[in-house]
C-alpha cells in the first residue's frame, strides 16, 4: 500500500512550535546575542565576537566557582543518596505510622526554596536562632557568617534537610512494588540482610535511583535561592555557586556580555553532564537486558 | 525429607476467634508420610495457602503444632525448618546469572565450592537449563524463571519438604504439562515429600499421590484421585472435582431405593434411616441416556466438547447433566436416563452415608 504524503500536518504542529519559540527559543537568542555583543545601553550593540566566552574561559572567578559547586554537588549526593536509602529502608511499610512518615517527609518538598533559606537563616543565628543559640550555650562559636566552613555546612546541612526525602520517597516506593514472596524466599535461601539488600533490594531501586542522582545533580549543580537567602555567597566569596555568581555578574555589575556567555556555557555543561548520565543508564539496561 | 504431622492444627486471623466462621483453617489432625506427593486442592479462599504458609512457617498457627519427624517446628523461622518453597509468581534473583541463582541457597550455607558446582550442574540438567547457565535471570522468559525457582527449591538435597503454591499459574497452558511432568519425574527421582497447593483439579490429580480437598477451612477430604473420583466424601468434593460436577439431586432415601419425584431409581447399597436434606449423587460420566425405561428427563441443551457430548437436561425440575459418547446417538422418542446402581453415593447434609450390603 502506497503511503499518504499530506505535507498540511505540519500545520498541526505550528502552534506549538510558536509557543516553544516565545518560551524557550527566542530568550536563549537574546542570551545569544548578548554573549557576542558589547552593549552600552540604548539598544547599541558592537560585535566582540568570541571575546566574552575567551574572558570567561580564562577568569580564576568562574572556575573557583565551578570548583565550588562541583564540590558542592559530591558532598550533596554523596550524603542524601545513601542517607535516602536507609531511610526508605526503615520507614514503616503500613498502617498509620506509613502515611504519617510520608506525609513529614513530604513537608520539606512543599516548602518554598526562600522560605528554605530564610527557616535556616533564622534557625541557625547565634542570638535568636534555635539552633545558633544551642551551639552558643555549648561553647561552640558557631557563626555561619564569618566562618566558611560553617556556612558550607549549614548550606549541605539544610539542603540535605531539604532534599533527603525525594530520594526516600523515591526509594520508598521502589521498595513498595517488591512481591512479600522475595523476601519469603530469600530467607528460605538462608541470605543475609546485606544479601537481601544487595539482590532484591538495590536492583528494583536502581531505576529510581538513577532518576534521584539525575535530578540531585541538576538541582545541586544550578542551586541559588537557599544560599543566596542564607549567605548571600559570602563569607568572602566561599558559598558563591555558579547561579549566586551569574546574577552578581549580569545583575550587580550589568557585565551582560560576559554573564551571557558564561551563563550559555553553564547550560552547555548541565546539558552535557545529564546526557552523560542518561547515556550511562540506558547503556546500563541494555547490557544487561542483553546478556 | 520427612513426615509432616499436624496436631489439632487450627488457625484464625482474629485475635481471639469466638466462632467456627472467624477461622480460617478449622482444626484438623492429619500425618503426611515422607516421601509422598499432596496436593491442597479447594477454590480462593478455602485456607489451603493458609495452611501451606503454617506449614512453611511463615504464619504461627493459633491453635496446634506442626511436626516435622516427630519434632516440634512450630516456633521455628521458615530458614529454620529447612523446606523449600516455590511461590506463584517466579522469584529469582534478577542481577544474578542462573548458575548464580541455583547456587544462592548453598553458598548461603557455606557448603564446599566443589559441591556447589557439581550439584547446579546436576539440577540444571534436571530442568534443562544448562544452556543458559551463564546469562543473567532478568532477561528470560517467566517458565524459564520458574524453572529457576523449582531449582532452587531442589538444589539442597536435604529439605524436609518442597512446597508449591501455585507454581504454574503464570505459565502458558503447554508448558505446564511439561513442567508437571518434570515435576512428577523430578518426585520418583529424589523422594522428596511434596506439598502443592492449587485451584486446578487437573493438576491436582495429576500431580498428587493424595489430594487433599478443602472447603470453607476445613479438610473435607483427603485420598487418591480415584477415591475423590468414586466416593467424594461431601458434596463439595464431587462437585469441586469433575468436568462437569457430581449430579446432586435432592432425592428420598427409603432403603435400597431412592425416591425422586414420582419415581424411585435403585441404589447399591442399604440405608437406614437419614436425617437432614438428603441426596444422591452420580458421575455424568455414569448416567446413560435410554429410549426408557428409566427416568423421563427433557433435554436443554447439548455441548460437543470434542472428545464427547455434555447433554444439560433436566429430571424433575432439577438440572441434570450426562456425559454422552461422541457420535452415539440420542434417543429418538422421550429420552429417559438411568443410572448405575453401585456408582450412586448419597449424601445427607452434603456429608457421604455409608450404605450396607444390600
Amino acid at each position: 500500500m502506497e503511503k499518504t504524503v499530506n505535507q498540511k500536518a505540519w500545520f498541526l504542529v505550528l502552534p506549538m512550535l510558536v509557543i516553544v519559540a516565545f518560551s524557550a527559543v527566542i530568550p536563549l537568542m537574546t542570551v545569544v546575542n548578548y554573549s557576542v555583543n558589547d552593549t552600552f545601553g540604548n539598544n547599541q550593540f558592537f560585535w566582540a565576537g568570541l571575546e566574552w566566552f575567551d574572558e570567561m574561559l580564562h577568569s580564576d572567578r568562574l572556575w573557583a566557582a565551578l570548583g565550588r559547586n562541583v564540590l558542592f554537588s559530591a558532598i550533596i549526593l554523596a550524603i542524601q543518596v545513601p542517607l535516602g536509602i536507609f531511610v526508605a529502608l526503615n520507614m514503616p511499610h503500613k498502617g498509620f505510622w506509613a502515611s504519617f512518615c510520608l506525609v513529614v517527609m513530604a513537608l520539606p518538598l512543599l516548602v518554598p526554596f526562600n522560605v528554605v533559606g530564610t527557616i535556616w537563616q533564622i534557625f541557625g543565628r547565634p542570638d535568636i536562632g534555635l539552633l545558633g543559640h544551642f551551639l552558643w550555650s555549648l561553647g561552640i562559636d558557631y557563626n555561619y557568617t564569618a566562618n566558611p566552613l560553617h556556612a558550607w555546612l549549614t548550606i549541605i546541612v539544610m539542603d540535605v534537610w531539604h532534599w533527603t526525602s525525594l530520594v526516600a520517597l523515591l526509594c520508598y516506593a521502589a521498595l513498595q512494588s517488591i512481591p512479600q514472596a522475595y523476601y519469603q524466599a530469600a530467607k528460605i535461601d538462608q541470605a543475609s540482610r546485606w544479601k537481601i539488600f544487595r539482590y532484591i533490594e538495590l536492583p528494583k531501586m536502581k531505576g529510581v535511583l538513577m532518576i534521584a542522582i539525575l535530578l540531585r545533580f541538576m538541582d545541586s549543580f544550578m542551586i541559588y535561592t537557599e544560599p543566596f537567602v542564607v549567605t548571600g555567597g559570602g563569607p568572602g566569596n566561599s558559598t558563591t555557586f555558579l547561579s549566586i555568581d551569574l546574577v552578581k555578574m549580569a545583575v550587580g555589575q550589568f557585565d551582560l556580555g560576559p554573564a551571557a556567555a558564561f551563563s550559555l556555557m553553564y547550560f552547555l555543561v548541565i546539558l552535557l553532564v545529564s546526557w552523560v548520565f542518561y547515556t550511562v543508564m540506558t547503556n546500563m539496561d541494555k547490557e544487561e537486558s542483553a546478556r | 525429607m520427612a513426615e509432616i504431622t499436624l496436631s489439632h492444627l487450627a488457625h484464625s486471623y482474629f485475635p481471639r476467634p469466638t466462632e467456627d466462621s472467624q477461622f480460617a483453617l478449622k482444626e484438623l489432625d492429619h500425618v503426611w508420610q515422607d516421601g509422598q506427593a499432596y496436593a491442597l486442592l479447594g477454590a480462593s479462599g478455602c485456607g489451603k495457602t493458609t495452611l501451606l504458609n503454617i506449614i512453611s512457617g511463615l504464619i504461627r498457627p493459633s491453635q496446634g503444632q506442626v511436626l516435622f519427624n516427630g519434632k516440634d517446628v512450630t516456633d521455628l523461622a521458615p530458614e529454620a525448618r529447612n523446606i523449600a518453597q516455590v511461590f506463584q509468581f517466579p522469584v529469582v534473583y534478577d542481577t544474578m546469572t542462573v548458575r548464580e541463582n541455583l547456587a544462592f541457597p548453598l553458598k548461603n550455607r557455606r557448603m564446599d565450592p566443589d559441591y556447589i558446582a557439581a550439584r547446579v550442574q546436576a539440577i540444571a540438567e534436571m530442568i534443562g537449563m544448562e544452556a543458559v547457565l551463564d546469562r543473567k535471570a532478568r532477561g528470560l522468559t517467566a517458565d524459564a524463571k520458574q524453572k529457576i525457582s523449582l531449582g532452587r527449591g531442589m538444589v539442597r538435597r536435604d529439605v524436609n519438604a518442597i512446597l508449591f503454591d501455585e507454581p504454574l499459574t503464570v505459565i502458558d497452558p503447554h508448558m505446564k504439562w511439561e513442567l508437571r511432568t518434570q515435576l512428577r519425574t523430578l518426585h520418583r527421582e529424589f523422594g522428596h515429600t511434596m506439598i502443592y497447593v492449587t485451584h486446578d483439579q487437573t493438576e491436582a490429580l495429576t500431580f498428587a499421590d493424595q489430594v487433599v480437598v478443602m472447603h470453607e477451612g476445613r479438610v473435607v477430604q483427603m485420598g487418591t484421585p480415584q477415591e475423590l473420583f468414586e466416593r467424594p466424601a461431601h458434596t463439595f468434593v464431587g462437585y469441586f472435582i469433575g468436568s462437569p460436577g457430581m449430579n446432586l439431586i435432592d432425592a428420598g432415601i427409603e432403603g435400597t431405593r431412592a425416591r425422586i419425584g414420582d419415581a424411585t431409581v435403585a441404589l447399591g447399597a442399604a440405608y437406614g434411616t437419614l436425617t437432614g436434606r438428603t441426596r444422591i449423587g452420580i458421575r455424568p460420566e455414569y448416567v446413560t441416556l435410554t429410549d426408557g425405561p428409566g427416568l423421563p428427563v427433557t433435554i436443554r441443551r447439548i455441548e460437543d466438547v470434542g472428545r464427547h457430548r455434555i447433554v444439560r437436561a433436566e429430571l424433575f425440575g432439577q438440572p441434570l447433566n450426562v456425559i454422552a459418547e461422541e457420535g452415539a446417538p440420542l434417543p429418538s422418542g422421550a429420552p429417559h436416563v438411568s443410572f448405575a446402581p453401585e456408582k450412586i453415593n448419597v449424601y445427607a447434609d452434603d456429608w457421604r452415608v455409608e450404605g450396607e450390603a444390600a
